[in-house]
């Protein structure tokens, strides 16, 4: 097991560093940089522009250095923890970010657990139930669920939730806690705030992992192993549960990789729509003003937050499977 | 198959038996007479999928809609930016047939619009009075026919002096109905467009990776799993805002159909190589490898049409996501730009929750993407349930 670990955390290191180069490269792309439309900008207002601050800066953060070396200010700085400076907010990136990677990495673990919750039962039903109304319902229902675009889904859920509830959604807590450090009363804001983006993010996760598991659990079923227990005379739910629901469940873990750049991917525009205090909005902002700093962290963090995320449902994979746990030793 | 049995009853003695029938070497076997042999891959994908009802209703559908853009200047009532500033924000006509008990054919009532100075808004009432007959195959609003030719003929225009705003109007009093049909060419085609994209570089790349093997298989695997582990809307975002405010709007919108292209090869290129690997240890490579054939050739002429079917289906399934990214990015403020016209800039315009409240009939746009997109996934399941020849 240990050996498993290891092995699969040394693979964690290359990953790591091509995305950090891809973002390095992402980030560079773009002509001119934060300073150039900074000063511009300056410039059209009329107002006097203080070039030796940025001088200051541009010397500090390397800016007239090659790309490699910057790319390796950046990586070094970011090992360290610091994840540089964000020009347009005058202030360290860490700072500025904050509690914000906490609840984005809260937020998709929460939609992670709904979309489990919702999607195995469905599953279930779907693939005992093949082909019968209330598989073609679940089955269209989710497809919808798949095919109305996140934004659209956010705006309307709004709208019914103001009319039906009274209650104004958006942001992810009431503004009174946002600086406040955790506690109860934050937590339970949060909590009260926090399951209309995880709907709405969690729908076309839901609907799609329950049509895997459908197919999956579709495939175990037609196995003979399925057949012996049931001319043995085992119950029918005794046999899908006993059996064949496991060898799933190892899917559904597994599946983690699959759905998590998708429920991240999600979280950032349903964020950006509903203005919650996650990486979202700050992250369109960045990109809209060239910040790069912080654009780049927010691209990494969440690239990471996905390796991680794999990494955690490989372990957990690899704790209920004996098959892959053990596969190394005998190769 | 009804032949006789040639076998005499049990325990008769075997007589020495010779067919009647005149020999002929050439001849196709008994029995070959469904003619399914010698039919192509893509034939007998074809057969399975006609039983798939739900997959062809969605092709012939998706087939005539795509076929609809040729036209959209001719089925729409009226041009993409004219604006009716007299009727601003004005509710859908509902298209009758009787008036007064008696039959009129297809036609409107016309609306009078007043301002509710209480609540600051237009208020538009049905004239019962104000009867608009539509006219079909009719000569209306001018127009150039695919920006070249001037024409001025529609499939139905309003009576004269009328008007007919099937989904009602917009903001600036444009018709939401025509510019849905006028935003179906862009987001029909980026989807399109960045499939192809996505197709060429999946079968290229994965092609030479899933062939030759080896460090540039290596290389790639661990690229896949790079791109496939960063989140693609950040991505997007990232990419689009690379895209200079300068470019014309042309210009945006092929860069747009590249990103959402570059980005989604990845599953492409693994269905291609794991496919290839099966598919080369097959004897025919063999031969043509000994025949001399460059590896170009045995990829493209031998190995890719085998997988041809299953790339097909797959690429199907892609579609969806790219129109979908489109309006996501463009709703984020990334993506397109007017005066370009797609759903995704139709779906930015009902931005806030008044629009819902107020003029619900802005999220019309809303229909034919989900739409397109079910279909999408209908086909898809139904074109890959056909290429697999296990089913």
């Amino acid at each position: 097991m240990l050996r498993y670990l290891f092995g699969r955390l040394l693979i964690m290191i290359p990953t790591l560093f091509v995305i950090s180069v891809l973002v390095f490269a992402i980030i560079e792309l773009p002509p001119g940089d934060y300073f150039e439309s900074y000063v511009q900008e300056l410039r059209m207002l009329g107002e006097p522009t203080d070039l030796q601050e940025i001088e200051t800066l541009k010397a500090r953060y390397h800016f007239d250095a090659p790309a490699p070396v910057r790319y390796w200010h950046w990586v070094t700085g970011m090992l360290h923890g610091d994840f540089g400076y964000s020009f347009e907010y005058r202030m360290p990136v860490n700072e500025v970010v904050g509690d914000r990677l906490w609840l984005t990495v809260m937020m998709s673990v929460v939609t992670i657990m709904f979309t489990w919750l919702l999607a195995f039962p469905i599953g279930l039903y779907s693939a005992t139930h093949q082909y019968s109304w209330g598989d073609y319902g679940l089955t269209f229902l989710g497809l919808i669920g798949i095919a109305v675009p996140h934004f659209m889904l956010a705006i309307i859920l709004m709208y019914f939730a103001n009319v039906w509830f009274g209650i104004s959604i958006g942001h992810i807590m009431d503004v009174e806690y946002l600086d406040q450090p955790m506690g109860w009363d934050k937590l339970r804001s949060i909590l009260s705030h926090i399951w209309i983006p995880v709907l709405i993010i969690g729908t076309a996760g839901t609907a799609g992992m329950a049509r895997r598991l459908r197919a999956n659990l579709l495939d175990e079923l037609g196995k003979q192993y399925v057949v012996t227990a049931r001319a043995k005379g085992l119950s029918p739910s005794r046999v899908v549960l006993k059996y064949p629901l496991r060898m799933a469940l190892n899917f559904f873990i597994a599946d983690i990789g699959s759905i998590l750049p998708a429920i991240i991917s999600g979280a950032e525009v349903t964020a950006i729509i509903l203005s919650l205090e996650t990486t979202g909005p700050m992250l369109i902002r960045a990109l809209q003003s060239q910040d790069m700093y912080l654009a780049g962290s927010f691209l990494m963090f969440l690239a990471a937050l996905t390796v991680v995320g794999v990494l955690v449902s490989d372990i957990a994979l690899s704790l209920l499977d004996p098959r892959i746990r053990l596969k190394g030793r005998r190769g | 198959m009804s032949t006789p049995n040639p076998l005499p009853p049990p325990g008769a003695e075997l007589t020495h038996y010779v067919s009647p029938a005149p020999f002929d070497p050439m001849a196709e076997p008994a029995g070959a007479t469904t003619g399914l042999e010698n039919a192509s891959q893509l034939r007998l994908m074809w057969i399975k999928f006609k039983r798939h009802r739900v997959a062809l209703i969605s092709g012939v559908f998706l087939l005539l809609f795509y076929a609809s853009l040729l036209i959209t200047e001719f089925l729409a009532p009226y041009r993409l930016d004219t604006r009716n500033l007299d009727f601003i924000y004005a509710p859908p006509q509902r298209v009758r047939l009787f008036h007064d008990g008696s039959f009129v054919g297809p036609f409107v009532y016309g609306q009078t619009m007043h301002l509710d100075m209480t609540e600051l808004r237009r208020i538009y009432t049905d004239d019962p009075t104000n009867v608009q007959r539509l006219r079909f195959f009719c000569r209306g609003e001018s127009y150039m026919f695919w920006n070249l030719v001037p024409a001025d003929l529609h499939l139905f225009c309003p009576a004269e002096g009328g008007r007919v705003n099937l989904l009602g109007t917009d903001r600036l009093g444009r018709d939401v109905f025509s510019r849905i049909l006028h935003g179906a060419r862009i987001s029909l085609t980026i989807g399109l467009l960045g499939t192809l994209v996505s197709f060429t570089l999946g079968i290229v790349i994965g092609g030479i990776a899933g062939y030759r093997g080896g460090w540039f298989d290596h290389g790639m695997q661990r690229m896949i799993e790079v791109i496939q582990s960063i989140p693609s809307i950040p991505l997007w975002m990232t990419l689009a805002a690379i895209i200079p405010l300068s470019w014309s709007p042309i210009l945006v919108y092929l860069g747009i159909t590249v990103i959402l292209g570059m980005l989604d090869w990845t599953g492409q290129a693994r269905a291609v190589r794991s496919k290839l690997f099966a598919l080369r240890e097959e004897d025919y490579v063999l031969a043509a490898e000994l025949m001399g054939a460059k590896s170009s050739r045995i990829i493209s002429r031998h190995l890719i049409p085998g997988v041809m079917s299953h790339l097909i289906a797959s690429a199907s399934l892609s579609v969806p996501g790219m129109i979908l990214g489109e309006t996501a990015l463009t709703f984020l403020g990334l993506g397109l730009r007017p005066p370009v016209t797609s759903w995704g800039i139709l779906l930015t315009e009902t931005r806030g929750v008044n629009i819902v409240a107020l003029y619900p009939w802005l999220l019309w746009p809303m229909a034919p993407v989900i739409l397109v997109i079910l279909a999408f996934n209908f086909l898809g399941d139904g074109l890959r349930d056909a290429a697999d020849p296990y089913r």
